[in-house]
């Protein structure tokens, strides 16, 4: 094969019959250089005559997509060069960007990650779930034997109750709040499980523990496990992934995401909680001069993820965009303020609106170049509005811990463009 | 691209409609009143008391995962500890990460003062936030040390759990911790506990 041809070599190769023209007339430097040029063609004059004239060859361009044949099928796919959204990590988390998506669900590969000792590696094959404890039939299931119960799909979000930060302008909603993830996850409901081995009447709680090195430990209502607890093995379509706890996770709609115990190893039902270190000296909080623990549900809340940090705003027509959730039930109204907070205005909710899922909203807005804030606030089907940070504080103490914090997110516009997250301090 | 219609397409679109009302018709004789079973949310066919799926757990399989300890003390096993015994052995095998009061790690995790603390400290340590002292041992016992999870003995968590807590100025330097004393121990922070009081509705808590 010639040098100059090398770009080509697989257009080429993949064209032995209907070869493509600019194969054979087109040069490297030609098409490098997407330069128009002549060539020398044969043209009938008016008078019937053949004659040689010059004509022009169409201007060719090194990333015209319409004039080289792209790769064919692959067996895994991938994203678009030109869109690298990723997960901000740190030692013990990795937060979802929430800036880069454009719906509610989050791709699998960009799911929040929490976890206390790394992430397991777990042979489906050896995996089991045991259930103990007041049960009448103590039972072992495979992973085979969970996947044969009638099973169920439900979307939901699920949330670090420690999901807030904030302390400097230069934040993005994913650095805000990025510990929130939504999946469509696929499994067997606890109840189903609960039937099976037959709980105890006197069992209030269980302890759900994980197969990880911390052998991570929460204690749950029973009442929850009959709800809508679900064993999990599938998330998005396919198998759940290792650092959202594959094989099996515990899922808790609504609830906060440490109780959603990954690599479930073991359930044990008891009459008392089992007062666990994740359950007492973690995931606890001061309100006023007490500690408030067993904080399960997950309040609603709600943050516009465009425009955001590190966008720039363009004055006219702007459709402000972001995420709405709740872990009572469903968001059923969204406000939008664009005056800082006198205003508010309801967006629209983008519908299926889900139970306990997010539920993406858009409000149209203009944009005149002068000064001003952005926020949003939820309101769920019990008639709980988020609230802001200073009633929050008011609520809880100045003491105020970074578990379960709701509070509305504020972005400033400046005049020229800029927009920047505003952050308050309550202490 | 419309398709010109033919006679073939409209005999396909009348044996195709005849299906539609066939396969109707049979799923309502299975399904509830008037409504094909196919958009029914439960199972046609009534589940059984058991699908029968999973293994008896024997007692054995028990034993080797039921590793927790109540604050009841249910779960401890047999075994004891004491604080001298368990300085030496926070010296061998905890202080790399943790520190001590006379060696604090710098840029630890959890250096000394997380681990140690009295009641006038603002920073969440045992002494001043943990509300059981059986959870000392649970935790211990499950996940550390971190680079070498649940690889104490029991004696030796149960030596570690008495240093901590004598550490914390919770308990006296020759307490012997045991199945018997260990759930005797109270927490100072026990009494600020309370369970979640936030409901549903407009209320901000």
């Amino acid at each position: 094969m010639a040098p100059k041809y090398a770009d080509m070599e697989k257009t080429e190769k993949d064209s032995n019959h209907d070869e493509p023209l600019i194969n054979k007339k087109i040069s490297r430097r030609l098409l490098l250089g997407g330069a128009a040029t002549t060539a020398i063609v044969a043209m009938q004059s008016s008078l019937g005559k053949w004659i040689q004239v010059a004509a022009q060859q169409p201007i060719i361009k090194a990333d015209d997509p319409t004039k080289r044949i792209g790769p064919g099928p692959s067996v895994v796919g991938k994203r678009s060069p030109f869109e690298q959204p990723v997960r901000i990590k740190s030692d013990t988390s990795s937060r979802t960007p929430l800036q880069d998506l454009y719906s509610s669900l989050t791709p699998s590969d960009l799911h929040y990650e929490r976890h206390h000792a790394g992430v397991p590696l777990i042979n489906p094959d050896k995996y089991e779930l045991l259930i103990h404890g007041m049960v009448d039939k103590p039972m072992v299931f495979s992973l085979s034997d969970l996947k044969r119960f009638p099973s169920v799909t439900r979307t939901c979000f699920l949330e670090c109750s420690g999901n807030f930060r904030t302390g400097k302008e230069n934040m993005t909603p994913q650095e805000i709040c990025g510990l929130t993830s939504q999946s469509e996850w696929t499994g067997v409901m606890l109840s189903t499980l609960f039937r099976e081995i037959g709980v105890q009447p006197k069992a209030t709680w269980f302890l759900a523990e994980g197969s990880d090195a911390a052998v991570m430990t929460r204690s749950i209502p029973v009442k929850k496990g009959f709800d809508d607890a679900m064993i999990v093995y599938a998330q998005n379509g396919e198998a759940i992934r290792p650092e959202q706890g594959y094989p099996a996770r515990l899922l808790l709609p609504g609830w906060e995401g440490n109780t959603c115990v990954k690599w479930i190893r073991r359930i044990e039902l008891a009459d008392e909680p089992f007062m666990t270190r994740e359950e007492t000296s973690k995931y606890t909080y001061p309100v006023k001069d007490r500690i408030r623990q067993f904080s399960f549900e997950m309040d609603a809340r709600s943050i516009i993820t465009y425009p955001s940090y590190p966008g720039h705003l363009e004055r006219g027509w702007v459709e402000i965009r972001g995420i709405a959730w709740t872990g009572r039930g469903k968001v059923v109204r969204v406000e939008v303020s664009t005056d800082a907070g006198k205003t508010w205005n309801p967006a629209r909710l983008q519908e299926p609106v889900l139970d306990k899922a997010h539920t993406y909203f858009r409000y149209l807005w203009q944009w005149n170049g002068s000064e001003t804030e952005i926020m949003s606030r939820a309101i769920d089907e019990t008639n709980y509005t988020q609230p802001t940070l200073s009633q929050l504080v008011e609520a809880r103490g100045a003491d105020i811990g970074g578990y379960h914090m709701n509070p509305i997110t504020a972005w400033q516009i400046k005049q020229d463009g800029r927009v920047l997250f505003k952050p308050e301090s309550w202490k | 691209m419309p398709q010109p219609f033919n006679i073939t397409n409209k005999y396909a679109a009348i044996a195709t409609g005849l299906l539609i009302v066939l396969v109707l018709g049979a799923y309502s004789y299975n399904g509830e009143a008037g409504k094909p079973a196919s958009l029914t949310n439960t199972d046609t066919v009534k589940w059984p008391a058991s699908f029968g799926f999973g293994k008896t757990a024997t007692p054995q399989q028990i034993a080797t995962q039921d590793i927790d300890v109540r604050p009841d003390g249910l779960g401890l096993p047999v075994g004891s500890g004491t604080v001298a015994q368990g300085k030496a052995i926070y010296a061998l095998k905890c202080i790399a990460c943790h520190g001590s009061a006379e060696k604090v790690v710098a840029g630890a995790k959890l250096p000394a003062p997380v681990l140690v603390s009295d009641s006038a400290s603002k920073v969440k340590a045992i002494g001043n936030y943990w509300p059981y002292a059986s959870t000392v041992f649970d935790y211990i016992r499950r996940s550390m040390p971190y680079n070498l999870p649940g690889s104490l003995t029991n004696n030796e968590v149960y030596d570690l759990t008495a240093y901590l807590l004598n550490a914390n100025k919770i308990i006296k330097p020759d307490a012997v911790l045991n199945a018997q004393t260990l759930p005797k121990v109270v927490m100072p922070a026990q009494k600020l506990f309370i369970t979640d009081d936030r409901k549903d509705g407009p209320e901000i808590r």
